[in-house]
């Protein structure tokens, strides 16, 4: 039984760009994977050789400290190269240098991309010119499959489950990866999720992505297992998503009396970086008994390991070697 | 007979043709004279007793003959940006598409705001001898949105109606005193709806749009926008014409606004009543087009708004890209795709799924566009240039935009099984795409 399980291919595709679409089973196949690291990386010996001699390079288009570390660190601890690359989108003629770094670093014979851009479908585009596995790290306001996937990972490790849970994302819905990551994380694993902010910022059009709607902050946190809260990103302030940070904070940053409507075990998550005192008040991120912003990060190394191990699987490179990737001219 | 411009034409008989001539009102199995460059005689009885000697004969074998193709939105790059297409690439797709006289926007560089540019390209056209190529004019200089264009004298020379091309006319005052002095001289204003403030987006707003983290461009963007001209035509008596129409609700104003009796007249493309949003699937960029492709529900209103006559002409609206442009990632590429050379053949969907007669579609293709830009082109008249289409309306085959004539390749319909192909492109009695050509 167990022979058997091992000679089909769990993970039947060459890249993660995304979460939608992945059944149960794929996902459950990175968070057990990535709890087996856990445990490596307490230890004082981290380093294994498992991807000896591979090639990652972390190809990121849009700034980025913790993510970019967090895979610089998976990479290494798995006994790989890593390289990073930073390419500042201001300083390059848009998109002609995407498809050609891609193609250049293709020919590097690269083993994985981690590949950051602050377009959606960037990734997508990229990942269809190498040969190579492309992980997304985050593609403007579509998806960031790895947060999604330590997020889970810190509630399961936390909770012993996702199934039956009800999970609150509060804020900047509208133009996070994070959250429509987590949308469909949570929901294909059986949690219940809560969308929670003004209407500028949580449009009516999520529910079609199987999430519940609320734009009374209070409302939405009753009974809450989770709740996750989104940076606010302070630079859409001139589009009038919202008046002021003063007026955000009163009505959906998260503080005590807010947080009260949630169960009283209630987690709290953020992705980071945290705005203290915009989205969130200092006192409930450093509630070391209900806050697990911490603890995220760390999950985060282990998920990534996880990711890179499962794309570098030679059976998974093998099961898709039909999947050629389009040269220049093709379709797009 | 003979293609060259050079040689004098006989005269040819077209026989054993299903005759379609929607002015008219004729689809009929009969037979075509045209002597030189004019039609000499048409009907379902000519040539009954054969062909007379000394007339060349083309036998058509049964399948359609019909006016040219008029096509009242296309979008040249020569003058300014030729590596995208060119007057000889584009007139050529034209040909190839059975459009045989179409109208080009003045977006060009420099901007057809000034005589000059009309004659321009009528003159480079006219070289080529290929589908006639025609002038809007700009209503604004420049197409900058504030100071009226010449219109009186763009008029004479040749421009056949006024438009900012893809751009809105946004500002509501320009457009008011467009719509008015435009009224002193008869001339047509043609606008690109859509309500810039609301435009910002990359796709159509709604699900699809979400799940793709792309910014969504409301509907309301084209309905306020339209809603809005049509209370300034009520306030000016001008006379308006909304380009590619493509929601529900901008098909019920319009129905509206006629039945009240106001002049106003409006057209589609192809992609908005042959594809809906989810033809952008993975971030498709050939499906980024301007308006967006909108949902199924706006679709088949589009459909239906074609079929009672609310929507009056279909055009192109072909708008070539090159490769740089496309290959983005989406929110990035340019909006636009050409439709020259399947504009008859995603038409003829309307026919095919049982929605309109033959003779209708082709007329919203031919005589009704023509008509809208006093044109005496789209129909079978004695006296008039002989432009005219045999095609097949039954032959399937498949968009491959690597067979594309056009220079710039980005079809919406590119990987498309569709039914119907022209055989023959004939313009001023010269066949210059297919036989002999």
């Amino acid at each position: 039984m167990e022979d058997d399980a091992l000679d089909i291919t769990p993970y039947p595709h060459r890249h993660l760009l995304g979460i939608e679409g992945l059944p149960p089973n794929e996902i459950s196949l990175f968070l057990d994977l990535a709890e087996s690291y856990v445990e490596q990386n307490r230890q004082a010996n981290k380093t294994g050789s498992l991807l000896h001699g591979r090639t990652i390079i972390n190809l990121f288009f849009e700034d980025s400290t913790r993510t970019r570390t967090s895979f610089e660190l998976a990479g290494k601890r798995l006994g790989s190269h890593v390289i990073n690359m930073s390419v500042a989108t201001s300083s390059i003629k848009k998109g002609e240098t995407l498809i050609d770094t891609a193609m250049t670093l293709n020919a590097m014979h690269t083993d994985v991309l981690v590949v950051r851009h602050n377009q959606s479908g960037a990734v997508k585009l990229l990942s269809e010119k190498v040969n190579c596995s492309v992980i997304n790290a985050g593609d403007g306001s579509h998806e960031h499959p790895t947060q999604a996937l330590l997020d889970a990972l810190t509630i399961r490790r936390r909770r012993g489950k996702l199934a039956g849970l009800t999970v609150a994302i509060c804020g900047d819905i509208q133009h996070s990866r994070v959250a429509r990551s987590n949308i469909y994380l949570l929901t294909t694993m059986g949690a219940r999720v809560r969308l929670i902010g003004p209407r500028t910022l949580v449009p009516c059009t999520f529910a079609h992505l199987g999430a519940e709607i609320f734009h009374d902050m209070n409302e939405g946190l009753k009974d809450c297992d989770i709740v996750m809260m989104l940076r606010l990103q302070t630079e859409r302030m001139h589009s009038n998503f919202f008046p002021s940070v003063r007026e955000y904070f009163q009505y959906f940053g998260l503080d005590y009396e807010k947080l009260s409507n949630a169960k009283e075990d209630a987690l709290i998550m953020h992705p980071g970086p945290m705005n203290r005192g915009v989205e969130i008040d200092s006192e409930v991120a450093d509630d070391i008994g209900r806050s697990a912003i911490r603890e995220q990060v760390e999950m985060g190394v282990a998920v990534r390991m996880a990711c890179l191990e499962i794309l570098t699987r030679e059976s998974a490179k093998a099961q898709n070697s039909a999947e050629t990737p389009n040269p220049a001219g093709a379709k797009f | 007979m003979s293609n060259k411009l050079s040689e004098p034409l006989g005269k040819v008989a077209y026989t054993n043709a299903r005759l379609l001539d929607p002015k008219s009102g004729l689809d009929a199995v009969g037979g075509l004279l045209t002597e030189g460059e004019s039609i000499q005689d048409f009907g379902p009885g000519l040539f009954r007793d054969g062909v007379p000697d000394g007339v060349a004969e083309v036998n058509c074998g049964g399948k359609c003959l019909a006016p040219g193709l008029v096509d009242i939105r296309v979008q040249l790059r020569e003058p300014g940006d030729a590596h995208q297409g060119t007057i000889a690439s584009t007139v050529r797709a034209a040909t190839k598409g059975g459009v045989t006289s179409f109208v080009c926007l003045p977006n060009t560089d420099p901007v057809i705001d000034d005589m000059s540019v009309v004659e321009f390209i009528a003159r480079r056209a006219r070289k080529l001898g290929q589908a006639k190529v025609y002038c809007y004019g700009a209503i604004t200089k420049g197409l900058e949105g504030t100071e009226l264009a010449e219109m009186g004298m763009l008029s004479e020379s040749g421009a056949l109606a006024f438009t900012d091309g893809d751009k809105v006319v946004a500002d509501a005052q320009v457009m008011r005193q467009a719509l008015s002095y435009a009224a002193t001289f008869g001339l047509l204003i043609v606008q690109h709806p859509e309500l810039e403030s609301l435009s910002g987006g990359a796709m159509n707003r709604g699900k699809l749009a979400t799940r793709l983290g792309l910014p969504g461009i409301p509907r309301e963007a084209e309905i306020i926008l339209i809603e809005r001209d049509i209370r300034l035509v009520e306030m000016t008596g001008g006379r308006v014409h909304f380009a590619h129409v493509s929601t529900s609700d901008s098909v019920d104003v319009i129905r509206r606004a006629k039945d009240k009796g106001l002049d106003i007249t409006c057209d589609t493309a192809p992609p908005y009543f042959a594809l809906n949003e989810t033809a952008v699937g993975d971030y498709r960029t050939f499906s980024k087009l301007s308006p967006p492709l909108r949902a199924e529900e706006d679709r088949l209103a589009i459909v239906a708004g074609i079929k009672d006559g609310t929507i009056d002409a279909i055009a192109s609206d072909h708008s070539p890209q090159d490769e740089e442009s496309k290959r983005l990632p989406f929110q990035q590429a340019a909006f636009g795709g050409v439709g020259l050379e399947t504009l008859l053949p995603v038409s003829l969907d309307l026919y095919h799924n049982g929605d309109m007669e033959l003779l209708d579609v082709i007329g919203r293709l031919t005589s009704v566009p023509a008509d809208l830009l006093g044109l005496t082109a789209g129909r079978f008249e004695k006296g008039t240039p002989t432009d005219l289409i045999l095609f097949d309306p039954d032959e399937g085959w498949k968009v491959e935009s690597h067979d594309l004539l056009s220079k710039s390749k980005n079809s919406p319909f590119d990987g498309r099984p569709v039914q119907g192909r022209v055989i023959r492109t004939v313009i001023d009695g010269r066949s210059v795409f297919g036989a002999d050509a």
